[in-house]
């Protein structure tokens, strides 16, 4: 271990070699953000380097003001004594991993990504490196995802299944990102239009403006008075559940989109009718296979179940692992 | 089993009580009689002893995975279920297969059940053969039967609403074909839903009836002498059968309670066969009951010893005639039920007593009377009106417990943290938990209430039974039953049951009760609207 490249300081990961801070929780001269998640995308900083698909939803974020500079995948920049580079991560929109390369040594920070195909973002792209830092969300093997269209058809069913019933479906998901994969994944099975809680329209409109292809949507507000929603998809905020909002969907059952659904006990203890298995995070056996893939020496996980991957991949894999001790609070809802 | 994996996995995934009834009733309609008979076991709680340890599918998977054992460990504390986790695990290594075979009672009968007379080699084999070709679902459901209880959130009550509407016999005669012990084939099935009247198993106790509890006056519920007034005794509410030549004690929750208090059934033996008695098992010393500490040193005890039988006097403290003759008289009124009882006990002073009528003529006398009720060791009183047939569960009406304060509501342990200071080794700060449809929402924390070694025990209990971790939160199987003591009752958004309780805690533990006996959310709604109308 010749340099420690980054490191976790008082106010997030650190490169002292650039000078620069990866999605810090405070603020810093220069950040570069590797996505437009709250946990990872903080306002205050001086300036924020992001790549060009992520810049819209950052101004939502990090207000209008703030200095962004847009940034091509692929396209290195030099910050201090490193060169910078953002790849594609597969998480979200404008979704990045970061590339350092400072003094022949090559460090890669995930940020949040996963393998499976999306059709709002670009594929994960396999960046090899000396040192990864990786995500750990759901590093336990009973994690892994089918193919998010076959758990779309699924959504499809249960939606015309309670359509046929008058009921309302009121689809609970991450409201940036995880919303828009899955209108974009509907699509292969209806063109239908579906209604959206507020804090969900702006972000759609910016995928939209992306050009993103996803099924037609209008915010529950545009309803008439009458409507009653009882053919309808609905997607909120699972912070929307059980609040007064709900009363408008009369009868109407309730799904969660996420990848903690695996588990049954999440989905009822949260009193959910259905819970569908969908992440933007990697399943375990993808993390272990693009552990391999980069051919990193080092990896230092972040997020979640850091202490079972690193114990893993030391014990099994061979990797020299070790925690990284960061305030990301990981996709709760995710 | 296919069907009913998949009545498993619809029931699972709904909140809809009415949902859930419809699946069940489809099932029991349609469902072979032998397949059905055990989907009724196994729904109403019935579970299949010593079939395979543990230990030992953890094993098995480990050795089909060759997963690490602290990774299966972090996995299961992960998932908080055995039977889960195994099957989400075997998923990494064994594709599974679109469809399960074989019906349900083959499956039990002729697999499982035989289980118990085989070697460690050959369950492990059966074992992996049966996972191999089982859908996922399939997988968890055979682990279920193979590990333990089913909780997918259906109460009996709920099964015999579907059972009623898969047939033309009432919830009433169901609930009773129900109660006590019978064997799941298809000719119980058959005889379950058997829309004609014939002669039930000695051994099966009536539903019990349930008290409401008045929160104000009872001046609203008319002349008082349409009313039976008694105390309400603070033991464990028991049913004496003797039939057939035989005694049968059935506690509330439907344990039967033999060899338990040997008193009692020697006293029942003097009884007329085709006789059954609703009451209270208390612990009681000459002419007044004592406290219900000493009861709970017999409660779990079999075979007490003499001695212990003289420290711990127990009586069955009769107040119902349920059958006599063998005729089920719960369509009588009370007055005659009651008039019929008394000549049968009325000299009794042995170990079967008569819960004497209090005679004060008006309510303002019995009112002075129920102040009374600390010092007579109960817990207030029961207003029981006269011209009532003794009906089924809790219907309102008929029957109310007019408690002394404090209120009081039986809720289910939900979660558990540690303590601070002295106790932050054991967890003795939970949460409690209401019924409200076939779920559990909270209601109350509580923190005291227990003495020392309550407090051990029932954190021995949160050790083995967690099934979940929240940080320092554990979210335990939700089966234990606390009676908790308030001073008041409000709405308040703290909770999600939309109410608070003021100063809750722990009354006492009820071992006598399952969570399906817990109060819900809609009972405790009609306490606190019985305290607003100030009635
Ligand atoms: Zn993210
Ligand atoms: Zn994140």
């Amino acid at each position: 271990m010749s340099l420690e490249l980054i490191r976790p300081g008082r106010r997030g990961l650190f490169c002292e070699a650039g000078d620069f801070h990866i999605d810090p929780w405070r603020p810093v001269p220069r950040a570069v953000i590797t996505h437009a998640h709250a946990d990872h995308a903080r306002s205050g900083s001086d300036i924020y380097y992001a790549q060009h698909d992520s810049v819209p939803l950052l101004r939502k974020r990090l207000g209008p003001h703030s200095l962004i500079r847009g940034v091509d995948y692929g396209e290195p920049f030099r910050l201090g004594q490193t060169t910078v580079s953002l790849h594609p991560a597969g998480h979200i929109l404008g979704s990045s991993q970061v590339r350092v390369e400072a003094g022949g040594e090559v460090w890669v920070a995930s940020g949040d990504y996963k393998r499976d195909p999306d059709p709002t973002c670009a594929d994960f792209e396999v960046v090899p490196c000396d040192t990864f830092i990786t995500e750990a969300t759901f590093a336990l093997p009973i994690y892994r995802w089918r193919p998010v269209a076959a758990v779309a058809g699924d959504i499809h069913a249960w939606w015309q299944a309670n359509a046929a019933a008058d009921r309302p479906s009121v689809l609970f998901c991450y409201a940036l990102g995880k919303a828009q994969r899955l209108m974009a994944e509907l699509l292969a099975y209806t063109d239908r239009g579906i209604y959206l809680h507020g804090a969900m329209v702006p972000l759609v409109a910016a995928y939209r403006d992306a050009g993103i292809a996803m099924l037609p949507s209008l915010p529950v507000s545009a309803a008439g008075r009458g409507h009653r929603f009882s053919e309808d998809l609905i997607l909120a905020p699972p912070s929307a559940a059980g609040s007064p909002w709900m009363r408008r969907f009369r009868g109407h059952s309730t799904g969660f989109a996420s990848g903690w659904m695996r588990i049954r006990g999440n989905r009822r203890r949260r009193g959910y009718d259905r819970g569908f298995v969908v992440s933007d995070h990697v399943d375990w056996p993808d993390l272990l296979r693009t552990i391999r893939e980069t051919g990193a020496r080092r990896v230092l996980a972040t997020h979640g179940r850091t202490d079972v991957l690193v114990r893993y991949l030391n014990e099994v894999e061979g990797v020299a692992a070790e925690p990284l001790e960061t305030l990301y609070s990981g996709e709760s809802d995710d | 089993m296919q069907r009913f994996v998949d009545l498993y996995q619809t029931l699972d995934e709904t909140n809809a009580t009415s949902a859930k009834v419809r699946a069940m009733a489809d099932y029991f309609a349609s469902a072979p009689a032998a397949d059905a008979a055990w989907a009724v076991y196994f729904l109403t709680g019935g579970r299949l002893r010593r079939l395979a340890k543990p230990a030992e599918l953890r094993q098995w998977v480990l050795d089909l995975t060759g997963m690490p054992d602290w990774l299966l460990e972090e996995t299961y504390s992960s998932v908080g279920d055995l039977a889960e986790t195994l099957s989400l695990l075997l998923d990494t290594v064994l594709a599974p297969p679109e469809q399960a075979s074989e019906p349900l009672h083959v499956w039990v009968e002729q697999r499982l059940l035989p289980l118990r007379q085989q070697a460690e080699p050959d369950r492990k084999r059966q074992l992996i053969g049966w996972w191999t070709g089982l859908p996922t679902g399939g997988r968890f459901v055979l682990n279920k039967m193979l590990t333990g209880a089913f909780r997918v959130g259906v109460s009996r009550r709920l099964v015999v609403r579907a059972l009623a509407q898969a047939s033309e016999v009432e919830p009433a005669r169901l609930a009773h074909r129900l109660m006590g012990h019978w064997q799941p084939d298809a000719a119980f099935f058959r005889h379950l839903l058997d829309p004609k009247d014939h002669g039930e198993d000695a051994s099966r106790p009536y539903p019990f009836f349930l008290a409401s509890p008045l929160a104000g006056e009872p001046g609203e519920l008319g002349a008082r002498s349409d009313w039976l007034a008694e105390w309400k005794w603070d033991g464990v509410r028991g049913q004496l059968l003797q039939r057939g030549g035989d005694c049968y004690l059935w506690s509330r929750g439907e344990d039967l309670m033999e060899g338990r208090f040997p008193e009692i059934e020697a006293a029942a033996r003097a009884l007329q066969d085709g006789t059954v008695l609703d009451g209270e098992i208390l612990a009681w010393d000459d002419d007044r009951p004592l406290p219900f500490n000493v009861l709970q040193k017999r409660i779990n005890r079999l075979r007490p010893s003499a001695r212990m039988q003289q420290r711990a006097p127990v009586i069955f403290l009769a107040y119902d005639l349920l059958e006599q003759d063998g005729g089920d008289l719960r369509a009588l009124p009370l007055t005659e039920r009651r008039q019929r009882l008394a000549a049968l006990l009325d000299h009794a002073d042995g170990s079967i007593r008569l819960s004497r009528p209090l005679d004060d003529p008006d309510w303002d006398s019995l009112a002075r009377r129920r102040d009374q009720a600390l010092a007579m060791g109960t817990e207030g009183l029961m207003l029981k009106r006269l011209n009532s047939p003794y009906r089924v569960g809790r219907t309102r009406g008929d029957w109310w417990k007019w408690k002394i304060a404090p209120l009081t509501i039986d809720a289910v342990l939900l979660y558990a943290q540690p303590g601070h200071g002295r106790r932050s080794n054991l967890f003795t700060d939970y949460t409690f938990g209401i019924r409200d449809g076939d779920g559990l929402v909270p209601i109350a924390k509580a923190y005291s209430g227990l003495d020392n070694a309550e407090i051990e025990q029932l954190d021995r209990w949160i050790r083995s039974h967690t099934t979940e971790r929240f940080g320092p939160v554990r979210a335990v199987e939700m089966q234990q039953v606390f009676e908790l003591a308030f001073e008041g009752l409000a709405e308040s958004g703290r909770h999600k049951s939309g109410l608070a309780l003021r100063f809750p805690r722990i009354a006492r533990w009820r071992h006598d009760l399952g969570p399906a006996d817990a109060d819900s959310l809609t009972s405790v709604r009609e306490l606190l609207d019985s305290i607003r109308s100030g009635y």
